[in-house]
């Protein structure tokens, strides 16, 4: 059976009677609606020219916030990427390096 | 089976009334008193007599755990436990009522250690009075049969969906040959009927989430404020399953079973095999001109409470017997409960907490005689008076 | 049966008192009878004595508490005598019904009985072994049962046994079984 329409960022106006029961999320993949950007306070910077594609960042990301296409990868999910820095750690050929969320607002005015 | 009166244990009966439902999943760890009942329906297993798939655990913590994972998965799931086990289960037990999963247990009430002892007291049971789960009591091994039945009913209700547990009292019940009756395979199926999770993990068109977090703000609250409202509803849910099952085996499943209170002096209230006692004792004084009474809450949660206090509210004086000790507190549970139901209610008779049959001590007739002596003399004393362990000289 | 009858077995583990309880119960209830049959709970050890409990009553049981006043008290063991008053809380007119060699005489002495009380023996042990060939004393007992109280009647008692012992035993089994219940039954002395 399909589940009543389900919208998980309303979750804080919800009165007990209108809780799932049990607490249950029923709805599949919903934390992409849920925007963690906020909490970095670094973030990762890629350089496209310098990138092999080797795909060991999309690997190791918690967030999934490596975006590709055709096994490519066109860019960093900056709504998601909570700034954790572990594909800098892993990137073997300097494509990828940490700068302050400052820094970034100067740099790229975001 | 046909329906004509056979013996059999409470421990025969409450297995059988499981093999009757055939839940999908038992999960169950052995333990004295409650050993028979996974005995009994491991041997159903075996003998092809049920689908269940029985999983054998190394522990009650573990039995509970696979319990919670087939209920979210959609399973109608049973299980047994007793005492310790029940107290290492204790983890378990508000997860599966937080994530309003409806497992049926069945626990044999035996005290807790220590010192070590294997007979009957409420002291295991009591223990998880506050984890969420509905709670029934059983007098006789009839009535443990009964309550397994609508305990299925009653917890996969979709207004309810709470885990239940069926009591039975420790060897009294448990292990006691006692005159029952059977009903057939299919008037229990009948009743119990198909069940339909809400939210089955393994629907994967529809995928859900369970054992969320609920860290921020009063979301926790919240669900508990829902967990508190859907329990109390279950009040009503008890009792409309409890006239249909009662209309179609003859045998009325009501919250409260109260004797002899509409007229009576002198009322003892109590749970579980000892009222059996109690009621016996009242008749034989109702014969030498003595009102005595006896209130007996089938259910403990949802807690009856204006029930109780209407039964007693024509009474003289008022005795509860509880069956395990809350160390420190006032009184036992049962009374507990009952004093703050009395006083809701506006009954303002005295009332004397009694401690009974603690690990098995024989709660005996001339003990029952006793309680409804004493409840004269307080009756015209007119105070309440303070906690008494029944039969033990100090 | 016009009232609850209460029975209480004692025996050493092993002897089959629990069981003897049981069909006691089970024979009363082909009658229509409301019934109770239980061991006094404890640890399993062959040899220890014990006690079990039979009520027969011709409406529902309430009580749930060990027997402490018998009408009946049945000693499937007589070397208990020394160590276990069997006599304890029994009525003045209550009914002693004794496994043993020893005449109803010699066992009212021993039993230290006073006369309002009826003493019944009978040498289960020694019927059991010529008929089922061992030391099971607790079907022949029942047999005597009947005979001194007339709880049961002994047909009922055979028809009982039959039903119990049908699906697991040979005929042959069945058949020393039944025969023990009778010769018992015939046996008995007051």
């Amino acid at each position: 059976m399909a589940y009543p329409e389900f919208d998980v960022t309303k979750e804080t106006t919800w009165k007990p009677s209108e809780l799932p029961i049990g607490f249950v999320i029923p709805d599949g993949g919903n934390s992409v609606k849920y925007l963690t950007g906020g909490w970095r306070s670094q973030r990762p910077i890629w350089d496209k020219d310098a990138c092999k594609n080797c795909m060991l960042c999309w690997v190791y990301c918690p967030d999934a916030s490596i975006i590709t296409v055709d096994k490519e990868m066109t860019g960093i999910d900056y709504d998601h990427c909570k700034g954790c820095g572990v594909c800098v750690n892993e990137c073997k050929f300097g494509a990828l390096k940490m700068i302050t969320e400052s820094e970034a607002k100067e740099v790229y005015g975001e | 089976m046909s329906k004509e009166a056979f013996s059999a244990t409470g421990n025969q009966m409450v297995a059988n009334a499981m093999r009757q439902v055939d839940p999908d999943v038992m999960a169950a760890y052995p333990i004295t008193p409650q050993t028979t009942i996974v005995e009994t329906y491991a041997k159903f297993v075996a003998d092809g007599k049920v689908n269940t798939e029985f999983v054998t655990v190394e522990s009650e913590h573990s039995a509970m755990s696979a319990c919670i994972g087939a209920a979210a998965a959609g399973a109608r799931v049973a299980t047994a436990t007793s005492s310790q086990g029940l107290a290492y289960m204790w983890e378990e037990l508000p997860i599966a009522a937080g994530m309003r999963l409806p497992i049926v247990m069945a626990n044999a009430n035996r005290t807790i250690s220590a010192p070590i002892n294997i007979h009957c007291d409420h002291s295991d049971i009591m223990g998880v009075r506050d984890a969420g789960w509905i709670m029934f009591f059983a007098e006789t091994a009839q009535e443990a049969y009964d309550n397994t039945v609508i305990a299925f009913k009653v917890a996969e209700d979709p207004n309810v969906l709470l885990p239940v547990i069926t009591a039975l009292d420790g060897f009294t019940t448990t292990h006691a040959m006692e005159r029952c009756v059977l009903e057939e395979d299919q008037t229990v199926k009948d009743f119990v009927g198909e069940y339909t999770p809400l939210y089955p993990l393994l629907d994967t068109e529809n995928p859900v989430s369970h054992g969320n977090f609920a860290n921020i703000g009063n979301m926790y609250m919240r669900t508990k404020m829902a967990h508190r409202r859907a329990i109390e509803g279950a009040a009503d849910v008890i009792e409309k399953y409890g006239k249909e099952w009662g209309a179609i085996v003859g045998r009325e499943f009501d919250l409260v079973d109260s004797w002899g209170t509409e007229d009576a002096d002198y009322i003892i209230v109590t749970v579980g095999s000892c009222a059996g006692n109690a009621r016996y004792a009242a008749r034989l004084l109702r014969e030498q001109g003595v009102k005595c009474g006896v209130v007996r809450p089938r259910v403990f949660r949802p807690f009856p409470g204006k029930q109780i206090a209407e039964a007693c509210k024509n009474a003289k004086a008022i005795a509860i017997l509880d069956r395990s000790d809350s160390m420190g507190a006032c009184e036992g549970p049962v009374a507990m409960e009952t004093k703050s139901a009395l006083m809701d209610g506006g009954v303002t008779a005295p009332v004397t907490s009694y401690i009974v049959g603690l690990g098995g001590a024989d709660i005996t007739l001339d003990q029952m005689k006793q309680v409804y002596a004493e409840l004269e003399q307080r009756a015209e004393a007119g105070k309440n008076s303070e906690l008494i362990y029944l039969g033990i000289e100090e | 049966m016009s009232q609850l009858t209460e029975i209480r077995w004692h025996a050493r583990a092993g002897q089959g008192a629990v069981t003897a309880a049981k069909l006691v119960a089970d024979t009363a209830l082909l009658d229509d009878a409301y019934i109770q049959a239980m061991p006094e709970y404890g640890p399993e050890r062959m040899g220890a004595p014990l006690k079990a409990y039979t009520r027969i009553s011709p409406v529902p049981i309430e009580v749930h508490n060990n027997i402490t006043n018998p009408s009946i008290v049945i000693v499937l063991d007589d070397t208990l005598l020394d160590t276990v008053d069997v006599l304890e809380g029994v009525p003045e007119d209550g009914v002693i019904i004794l496994n043993t060699e020893m005449t109803p005489a010699d066992a009212r002495k021993a039993l230290g009985a006073p006369d309002t009380m009826r003493v019944a023996t009978v040498d289960a042990t020694g019927i059991a072994l010529a008929t089922i060939k061992k030391d099971m004393p607790n079907t022949p007992i029942v047999g005597a049962l009947s005979a001194v109280t007339g709880l049961i009647p002994i047909e009922n008692v055979k028809k009982r046994l039959v039903i119990t012992f049908g699906k697991k035993f040979s005929q042959e089994m069945i058949d020393a079984n039944l025969d023990c219940a009778d010769r018992a039954y015939k046996e008995v002395h007051e």
